[in-house]
């Protein structure tokens, strides 16, 4: 499996038996390949509307990363959001996705 | 006639960047030229994650990795213009701007960092025939469309090219609803990052045709069909491997060209290999007080690179404005040899190199176990390991002052080679 952690994307071997990973450069490929093995997940970025005289979406991210099988549907969930202004990034723009504990949260400010 | 110290072309990531460094080296009268309404250039519509682990030690999305340096900047008596475009450059920095607000005008700088950074290559630049409907997007344009204006482009694609761009659009369209046939590559490699090929279509399951191009195009007013075939070594499409995708969207993830049309205007050699200026180990083109840095001198993939690279461009502009004009000394050219294509700097003057100089550099075969030799004449000045070079990574070394101090000749040579162990 190849890292996705960070650019360089490392081959890295997972051994379901001992947990033991080979072919990482770092301590986050290790924590990545046992956990890919056995729960695979990922941040999700996208947008949703915002009600501005500057922008029209406005960009948002999962603050943690959420398991890879419920990406689609929480994409879904921002469908009817349409935000207010001012917002910061950080703020949170849904709260506890799907039960994870995860929120949307805002990657870009806008003032009015 | 408005007079600054230093004039920046672009406020994208490069230009920030090199913005905050040159104040902090005692620049105070800057201006900062940007043709969009707001500063990030690219940034902003690259709403991923991703950036800025090696200068953040943090993964965050493109607006935020442009936010931290639009705050920097706010912090600084930096002067910012946008909805400006700079339409000419002279050799003794004239620049002569347009906007809404101030109509025409020429402005003197005693210095300038161009930053002007790329565009995508078109549909025009690699020929494709057929009919020429409606649902033909660059991907970086389909990008703005959707991440920035909010429409979608369309609702089954083809994406032709696996840069990174194609890539994350590939993802992208399919989080917001549309189906993803196939991303189709012309070589037999990926050109975009592994990350990218197992986040954007391994995990959505989109498959990647290597070795395979678009052959035809067809559609009368919105694109029906894209044809695809396998290639041979030569690139040529190979008779009866033709497949057929039913799309209403195809979009061009083929390739980045630094936009340097007031580089050349203004004389300042040009590299044919990375379609930006040469450039020194301070990032000084070839005329005198006109710096580069960022996607304008060579297409990087990581924003952190850009961001590096153009610090040292406003730390060398800030030298150069405030006095120390050392920089002429005997030049040094970087010649790139065998597997590696280009370097960044091309040349270099080694008494301005304060501890060491780092080369970047592109490769155009996979290595493992690469070796980088860097020589003068026959003899071997400095070598470096590396686990593997592909050629769609920029990859760099960093030479040490000790090891190019004592070059005899006026040019260094640097090759890949492979590893062979026993
Ligand atoms: S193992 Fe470490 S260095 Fe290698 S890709 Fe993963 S995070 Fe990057």
């Amino acid at each position: 499996m190849i890292c996705i952690c960070c650019p360089k994307g490392c081959h890295l071997v997972y051994d379901e038996k001992s947990g033991n990973v080979s072919g990482n450069s770092c301590a986050m490929g290790a924590r990545y390949a046992a956990a890919e093995a056995v729960d695979p997940k990922r941040v999700v970025t996208s947008t949703v509307r915002i009600n501005s005289s500057t922008a029209v979406m406005l960009p948002v991210k999962t603050n943690f990363a959420i398991p890879k099988h419920m990406v689609m549907k929480a994409v879904e969930l921002l469908n009817d959001i349409e935000v207010q202004p001012p917002v910061f990034i950080g703020d949170v723009v849904y709260k506890n996705i799907l039960g994870t504990g995860a929120d949307f949260v805002c990657t870009k400010t806008v003032n009015e | 006639m408005r007079h600054y110290q230093l004039a920046i072309i672009g406020a994208g990531p490069a230009g920030l960047a090199a913005a905050v460094k040159a104040y902090e080296n005692g620049v105070k009268k800057i201006l900062v030229i940007e043709r969009d309404k707001i500063l990030g250039g690219i940034l902003n519509q690259c709403i991923h994650n991703g950036f800025g682990l090696h200068r953040f030690k943090q993964e965050l999305t493109g607006p935020e990795y442009a936010d931290r340096y639009i705050k920097m900047l706010n912090e600084t008596s930096a002067e910012i213009q946008t909805d400006t475009m700079v339409l000419n450059i002279t050799k003794e920095r004239i620049l002569s701007v347009i906007s809404p607000l101030r109509g025409f005008e020429n402005i003197k700088a005693d210095a300038v960092i161009l930053a002007m950074g790329c565009r995508e290559r078109t549909r025009g630049a690699i020929r494709i025939p057929g009919s020429r409907p409606s649902g033909i997007f660059t991907a970086g344009t389909a990008q703005r469309y959707i991440n920035i204006d909010g429409y979608m482009v369309g609702r089954r694609a083809v994406i032709l090219g696996s840069g990174d761009i194609g890539l994350i659009m590939a993802r992208r369209m399919t989080l917001e609803g549309a189906k993803v046939l196939a991303c189709i590559e012309v070589m037999p490699y990926s050109s975009g990052l592994n990350r990218n090929i197992v986040q954007c279509l391994n995990d959505f399951d989109i498959p990647l045709y290597l070795s395979h191009t678009v052959i035809d195009i067809k559609g009368a007013n919105r694109l029906e069909k894209v044809i695809a075939a396998k290639v041979d070594e030569n690139r040529r499409p190979i008779k009866g491997t033709e497949m057929e995708f039913d799309c209403d969207t195809l979009l061009l993830s083929i390739g980045l060209i630094p936009e340097n049309e007031l580089t050349r205007a203004c004389g300042i050699q040009i590299d044919f290999r990375t379609n930006g200026a040469y450039v020194y180990e301070n990032m000084q083109t070839s005329c005198e007080g006109i710096f580069a840095c960022g996607n304008v001198v060579h297409v990087h993939d990581l924003v952190d690179y850009v961001s590096e690279e153009s610090e040292k461009a406003g730390e060398a502009a800030a030298k150069y404005i405030l006095g120390d004009k050392t920089l002429n000394n005997k030049t040094i050219e970087i010649d790139a040899q065998g597997a590696v294509t280009y370097t960044v700097p091309q040349r270099m003057r080694c008494e301005n190199i304060d501890k060491n100089l780092k080369v970047f550099f592109r490769v155009n075969k996979s290595i493992d176990k690469a070796k980088i030799i860097v020589s003068d004449y026959q003899k071997d000045i400095a070598s470096f390991k590396k686990q593997y070079v592909v050629p769609g990574e920029m990859q760099n070394i960093i030479l040490a002052k000790n090891q190019i101090e004592n070059i005899r000749g006026d040019y260094i040579t640097i090759r890949a080679e492979e590893i062979i162990s026993e």
